[in-house]
């Protein structure tokens, strides 16, 4: 690592404050001038006994919607895939060019103990090209750094997160989760999977996602999974309250830079998963409301109960089509949005859940599922690790019964 | 020369005597005294000097033998000092008085709602279909928290949510338009009566505004904001309790900063009951609060009003003026649970023409400064905002709520549909229409029953068209498109107020 002391960044900037500009390069963290729209195809697999299985599964069932994508962007994120760097946040980097990796370093170095870094693993693919350098970091933080700042670590690593995504251009954080990564390029899925060797990896949850925009050229911080600690989206649709939900997180202190909808479906997760502590079921029923036709037919108790979320959580309904997958520590989510304007199936088998948007994507690595069915509209699926404790649910209900 | 006055009268009336059929009716339906029957030749004989172009006498000739057309009279032409200017002077020079007028700011400022355009769906994401698919309007008006915190308690075999988070008492509408305050004294009684009725039809709110309650209003409660001017006029426990909230008003977007002056010929025996003074008194509310001068003051109205009340939801009502945002937020840290902000459009009974036409900042720009005020500071939860103060139509509403309101209100609009033309001649308590009046003769020209209908009518039909246009946006529930400045593009607007409003020009994509 070079140090370059003309360029200090002063420590953990305070939230609102951006690092000064490094330099003209090319910005890695706006999207486009034009906004993403799209169609998109999305998998999810999550092993609730935590049994590991290899990342190649993932990519064989995101290889049957090849349609379903144009080659402008695909990825996966896996958990359970650094067991030998379990605690540590596994900073996986996309850089323009040399300069934005020694910036990003020398600033990773100022707020982490770097326990081992390494380039991401990679293998030549036929359509893959103009790859940025690709880096993965393993980041422990200080406890006396932390005290300093007065911050949980969650939120300090969010800061370090958003600093590195809002303040050196040329620099983009794919995820900055434990024992998970997120793998996303130019691509076709399958052609990014290879890419990236995940036939390598084995994790108890995967999800993929191959992208259809329809309006920008791809991009490779732009496709999905999305990440935030372990929090990962894979999203399919266009959120129309993209703009009040935008200004809902801001006032939480969220930097939106990405000009891409699927950005605040993830903050979102965030704010009420973690910073809330709202149960996942209950988060999925402010994010896809229920219909307050139908919760003036509920029992007393239960018309108090979403009548209150649905209005204290308003600006971050989301609304429009949309079928997102998330991947967490403890499991994973897929849910649909108020109308089901987005195709979404799910299928158990022994201990597995498996979402995708078609349900030959799901026969690909599951042929015969004990069950698969359609959930309904904003109606979520919850797959949990054994023993999950999955927020203050006191009470874990089968992904089929949500 | 001490009874000639310079000033021409504005309109003509003409009577075709051709088509006259001699019936009266005209001089019997004019409250402004503008027809006299020719006891001679059976005609009636027009005084255009009377007229406000009110069209009472029109709509009820059966012969459509009258005419009213704009006083053709030439003057010679100023853009400077044009001929509204040198009548005012003349009317001063002769009565040494305070001009007035009625109803809003008719000014030809920028009209700011005007050049805003929605947007929608196309090919990526669907519109939906409100004639389909559920489309959410409902609004819960008052203090949110910031997060809802679960328990878990059992339920048969299992478990379900329950909230533990203590709530405070919401406003339910099912329509995100209210009333806005317009007070039995200015007003007629079979007008709140009307109001009244339609609030409670269409789930949504009437507003007292500064008169008190009439007694025959009772059993609105749950449809009715009272209200708590400078006057206190009509205000007591029981006035206070007789609503399902109780509004502060410290300004008025039509006057800000002024108080008010219902004269004494309206305050007839009802009126005087209701309003809690003497009969034929002049009603005069202070400009300011003479128990609020401070926001620490207001503070504690606002918190004796909760204790008096069981702890209501609490509005203030001010004028969008300069400094709105930092008042707005005063306001909500003071503990108000709603902010009424009025626009300077906004209309009134009666109020200085030089400060209604002069005085305030239009409504959109003071929706998305206090908006943004309450967002950066944290607190845009702790409060609703209602806008109000030139809302004319469903569009205004859409993009008054794009821009950051919670709901609207309005006033002009519901008088119109009771037949108000708008002449602005309020004041002079002799509405031909029986809106703005006391007079018994007058008044009853207003069937409440009727009068609930049209209004029952209008909101409904604007409801339908916001649906359309959520519908259009492709988003079933109006929380969606609530502060959503992603969702307006401007057209023709200056850059800096492009940036007030925090809207893009049209033409730019996300």
């Amino acid at each position: 690592m070079i140090d370059r002391p003309a360029r200090k960044y002063g420590g953990l900037t305070l939230p609102g404050t951006r690092i000064p500009d490094v330099g003209r390069r090319p910005s890695y963290t706006v999207e486009a001038e034009e906004g993403i729209l799209g169609n998109c195809g999305l998998m999810g697999v999550c092993d609730e006994a935590g049994e590991r299985m290899s990342g190649e599964l993932a990519v064989r069932s995101m290889a049957s919607m090849h349609d379903r994508g144009n080659g402008l962007g695909g990825g996966f994120a896996g958990y359970g895939i650094y067991p030998e760097h379990p605690d540590h946040y596994a900073f996986h980097m996309m850089y323009a060019d040399e300069d934005a990796r020694q910036d990003t370093e020398f600033y990773l170095a100022r707020q982490f103990a770097i326990d081992h870094e390494e380039p991401i693993p990679t293998r030549a693919v036929r359509g893959i090209q103009d790859e940025p350098l690709l880096h993965r970091y393993f980041c422990r933080v200080d406890a006396e750094r932390l005290q300093e700042t007065q911050l949980s670590e969650a939120d300090y690593v969010v800061h370090a997160f958003m600093d590195i995504n809002s303040g050196i251009d040329g620099a983009f954080v794919a995820s900055a989760g434990r024992n998970m990564g997120a793998f996303k390029g130019v691509g076709f899925p399958e052609e990014i999977g290879e890419f990236y060797r995940l036939d390598e990896y084995a994790g108890w949850t995967w999800t993929g996602h191959g992208r259809f925009p329809t309006n920008t050229p791809g991009w490779w911080g732009g496709a999905h999974p999305f990440c935030l600690l372990d929090y990962s989206i894979v999203h399919n649709g266009e959120i129309s309250s993209y703009g009040i939900n935008k200004r809902y997180l801001e006032s939480h202190g969220y930097q939106l830079t990405l000009r891409t909808d699927t950005e605040v479906v993830t903050y979102l997760f965030d704010l009420m998963l973690r910073r809330h502590e709202l149960p996942v079921e209950i988060a999925c029923r402010a994010l896809a409301a229920p219909f307050w036709k139908d919760i003036d037919l509920m029992a007393a108790d239960d018309k108090e109960f979403y009548t209150a979320l649905r209005t204290v959580y308003g600006p971050g309904l989301l609304n429009g089509p949309f079928a997102v997958v998330l991947g967490m520590a403890d499991g994973m989510v897929a849910l649909n949005d108020r109308i089901k304007l987005r195709p979404l199936v799910a299928a158990r088998d022994g201990n597995r859940v498996y979402v995708a948007s078609e349900e030959s994507a799901i026969r690909e690595i599951c042929p015969k599922p004990e069950k698969s069915w359609m959930p309904r509209a904003g109606e979520p699926v919850i797959a949990r690790l054994r023993g999950a404790a999955f927020g203050a649910a006191p009470q874990s209900v089968p992904a089929e019964v949500n | 020369m001490a009874e000639v006055t310079f000033t021409r009268p504005e309109f003509r009336v003409r009577i075709d005597k051709e088509l006259c059929q001699q019936c009266g009716r005209c001089a019997h339906q004019c409250g402004w005294g503008v027809h006299k029957m020719d006891e001679e030749t059976g005609y009636p004989v027009p005084d255009s000097s009377k007229c406000g172009a009110c069209h009472r006498c029109v709509t009820f000739c059966p012969a459509q033998a009258i005419l009213v057309e704009k006083n053709p009279l030439a003057y010679k032409g100023s853009d400077s000092f044009s001929p509204e200017l040198r009548k005012a002077v003349w009317r001063q020079a002769e009565t040494g008085g305070v001009l007035l007028a009625g109803m809003g700011n008719d000014k030809p400022y920028l009209r700011i709602f005007d050049h805003l355009l929605l947007d929608a769906c196309q090919v990526t994401n669907p519109s939906i279909d409100p004639l389909r698919e559920p489309m959410e309007l409902r609004t819960f008006l008052g203090r949110k928290p910031d997060k809802v915190e679960v328990e878990y308690v059992p339920d048969g075999d299992g478990v379900k949510p329950k909230l533990k988070t203590e709530m405070d008492r919401l406003l339910q509408i099912e329509t995100p338009i209210v009333f806005g305050g317009m007070s039995y004294g200015s007003v007629s009684l079979n007008v709140h009566r009307s109001l009244a009725m339609a609030a409670k039809e269409l789930g949504t709110l009437m507003n007292t505004g500064e008169g008190g309650l009439h007694a025959d209003l009772q059993p609105y409660q749950d449809n009715i904001v009272v209200q708590c001017a400078s006057g206190r006029f009509g205000v007591h426990a029981d006035y206070l309790n007789a609503g399902c909230a109780v509004e502060i008003k410290i300004g008025q977007g039509a006057k800000p900063g002024i108080g008010g002056h219902l004269p004494g010929e309206k305050i007839n025996e009802e009126v005087s009951v209701t309003r809690m003074i003497p009969q034929g008194t002049d009603a005069l509310s202070p400009a300011p609060h003479h128990d609020i001068y401070s926001i620490e003051d207001l503070r504690q109205l606002i918190y004796a009003l909760k204790e008096a009340t069981g702890y209501k939801p609490v509005s203030v009502k001010i004028a969008a003026v300069h400094n709105v945002a930092a008042i707005a937020s005063g306001v909500v840290r003071a503990g108000a649970d709603i902010v009424y902000l009025d626009g300077f459009r906004g209309g009134t009974g009666a109020a200085p023409t030089v400060i209604r036409d002069h005085v305030g900042i239009p409504i959109e720009l003071a929706i998305s400064v206090v908006d943004q005020r309450l967002r950066d500071e944290g607190i845009r939860n702790r409060a609703s905002v209602i806008a109000a103060g030139g809302i004319r139509s469903s569009a205004d509403v859409a993009k008054a709520i794009a821009l950051g309101a919670d709901a609207c209100a309005i006033g002009s609009a519901l008088l119109v549909a009771l037949g108000c033309h708008l002449c602005q001649k309020c004041h002079t308590g002799s509405c031909s229409w029986g809106i703005c009046t006391q007079k018994p003769e007058l008044t009853r020209r207003l069937d409440p029953e009727w009068g609930a209908e049209r209004i029952v009518n209008l909101v409904t039909a604007w409801s339908h068209e916001i649906a359309e246009i959520l519908g259009a946006l492709g988003v079933n529930a109006v929380e969606s498109l609530r502060g959503s400045h992603e969702r307006l593009r401007s057209l023709g607007l200056d850059q800096q107020t492009q940036e007030i409003l925090g809207v893009k020009p049209a033409g730019i994509g996300h």
